[in-house]
């Protein structure tokens, strides 16, 4: 026997276990790094967009005779796309997922889609722009507009709600289902009752991670729903929507790269960290309604 | 039909009946009587087809992909297995417990109504009498009233068992198919839904798969010995205890194997 394995030990003898600490400190050491860089990215941001904010920058638009830039279209734009888009996406997200898990009987067929999806999830996001070019504004006629970006980024995202979904079912107990199913539930009034309540946690998370895609987009919606936006909105939504409008990404990109108008462009990029933040609460809100109904 | 119109107190009548997963013969052509107001015990060894033959009452195989099923049940002179069966009043007459807990992660009102509410019951005093009623049926009712909105995911694991128990009644079935029902559960919440199935025969009847002999022994009325996908022998539960036919009943009761 090993004397290392001998009880003549008091358990108050403590060991060094030179490793152990080591350990600890470098995690200590990543955490702090992750979470001071996230700080220091949040704070600069801030520290330098929040001056640039005013209330004309955030209300008017850009009026190149007066030489005063406006974002609002831009914001608007945004948070039209961002609705509208989860409006699209997340009915057949989840419709999606809850068919290729509940009820698609046809394995080979559900790992082909699967695949499908994971692989187009990894595709970067300037075909989407190419593809969303070619075929919604050019083939179904949509020219150059927001509408063209909704359904771009909708297929864009589309992948994201699917999996989240598919993962948040996957993870509810069988024993849920039979026992819904042994009390002579349909298969739908189960998962309507039973399934979506328990992973609506999960679909949430894949909504957030949608809105954060869509916000950060701007490649795709350059070329699909337009470069600048230059008017306030007017007319109705139909028309809002069919006429061409860039959203906070892409008049960032178009400012920081373009110009070299970097206060504005950091301006705006507090504008966006600011909805984000604002959208997740707003969603996790909603959700925590639908959980206690 | 005749054959099982004259045995009235018959409640479910299997004949024929096999069946497959995929390649597998589970069941082999299988032929119980389930007596009316009597607790039925179904033994075995694991993997010999009792729990699969319960399942086959209520349909709960449909489910599994790859199972075929040939022979016929008939409950109260109805095939189970006959065209145009809606599988929702089948399981409405004939409710299930499951091994272990399976409360669904939401009050225990809402778990109890759950049943009646996906049959149309809409009318809040009527839910009210159907909950009361329930959770009385299987001996809860004192525990969990005054916290009716409380999760049922806070429960001990045998007032889970208990509460699902009730969620099966809330449906108000003619048959309760019990799962080991108590093989997850300490002794003494086992004794008391034993004592709550001896109340519940009275009003049901009830087909229970069970692991334990001495649990066979004490509450069922019928006991059936299911091995290797063949039902050997099915008797009054003294008589298969007292002096089995068969020498596998005898050898597997007296635990030389399984």
């Amino acid at each position: 026997m090993s004397d290392k394995l001998s009880n003549d030990v008091a358990i108050t003898d403590r060991k060094k276990r030179p490793f152990e600490k080591l350990f600890y400190s470098v995690i200590y050491l990543l955490s702090g790094c992750v979470l001071a860089l996230v700080i220091y990215f949040i704070a600069i941001i801030l520290i330098r967009g929040l001056p640039a904010l005013s209330l004309s920058f955030l209300t008017s638009a850009p009026n190149p005779i007066q030489q005063t830039i406006g974002i609002f279209p831009s914001i608007v734009n945004t948070l039209y796309i961002i609705f509208f888009t989860l409006l699209c996406c997340i009915p057949i997200g989840v419709g999606g997922a809850i068919y290729l898990n509940e009820y698609a009987k046809n394995k080979r067929l559900v790992s082909a889609i699967e695949f499908a999806t994971e692989t187009l999830s990894g595709v970067p996001s300037i075909l989407y722009g190419v593809f969303g070019y070619v075929v919604f504004c050019l083939l179904f006629g949509f020219k150059v507009s927001l509408i063209a970006g909704i359904l771009t980024l909708t297929i864009m995202v589309l992948p994201i709600m699917i999996r989240t979904t598919q993962e948040a079912l996957k993870s509810v107990p069988v024993s849920y289902r039979e026992g819904a199913l042994g009390m002579g539930a349909t298969k739908w009034y189960m998962v309507r009752t039973i399934l979506l309540p328990s992973s609506l946690k999960g679909i949430l998370t894949g909504i957030i991670l949608s809105i954060g895609r869509m916000v950060s987009e701007s490649a795709a919606l350059l070329l699909t729903a337009g470069g600048s936006a230059m008017y306030m909105p007017k007319g109705s939504l139909w028309d809002q929507l069919s006429s061409s409008g860039s959203t906070l990404s892409v008049e960032l990109y178009r400012y920081a790269y373009s110009r070299g108008d970097n206060e504005t462009a950091f301006g705006i990029a507090a504008v966006l960290i600011l909805i984000v933040i604002l959208l997740n609460l707003l969603t996790r809100f909603i959700a925590g309604r639908l959980n206690t109904q | 039909m005749n054959e099982v119109e004259t045995q009235n107190k018959v409640k479910i009548h299997t004949k024929n009946l096999d069946l497959f997963y995929g390649d597998v013969h589970a069941l082999k052509d299988v032929n119980l009587d389930i007596q009316s107001h009597n607790v039925t015990a179904l033994i075995g060894p694991s993997g010999c087809g009792k729990s699969t033959y319960l399942k086959t009452l209520n349909r709960m195989n449909d489910t599994i992909d790859g199972v075929k099923i040939t022979g016929d049940v008939f409950l109260d002179n109805e095939n189970v297995y006959g065209k145009g069966v809606d599988v929702t009043i089948l399981r409405k007459k004939v409710g299930m417990v499951f091994q272990s807990p399976n409360p669904f992660p939401m009050s225990i009102y809402d778990n109890i109504t759950y049943g009646p509410r996906m049959h149309g019951v809409k009318k809040r005093i009527e839910l009210d009498e159907i909950v009361e009623k329930s959770l009385k049926g299987a001996a809860i009712w004192d525990e969990v009233k005054d916290r009716m909105k409380k999760s049922a995911l806070s429960l001990s694991g045998g007032q889970q068992q208990r509460l699902c128990i009730a969620r099966a009644l809330a449906t108000q079935p003619d048959v309760l198919l019990m799962d080991e029902p108590t093989s997850a559960l300490d002794p003494i919440s086992t004794t008391k839904i034993e004592e709550l199935i001896a109340e519940l025969k009275k009003n049901y009847s009830i087909v229970i798969v069970t692991h334990n002999m001495q649990q066979a022994a004490r509450i069922s009325d019928d006991t059936a010995f299911f091995l290797l996908g063949e039902l050997i022998e099915n008797h009054k539960t003294e008589t298969i205890f007292s002096s089995p036919q068969d020498k596998r009943t005898e050898d597997y009761i007296t635990g030389r194997f399984g």
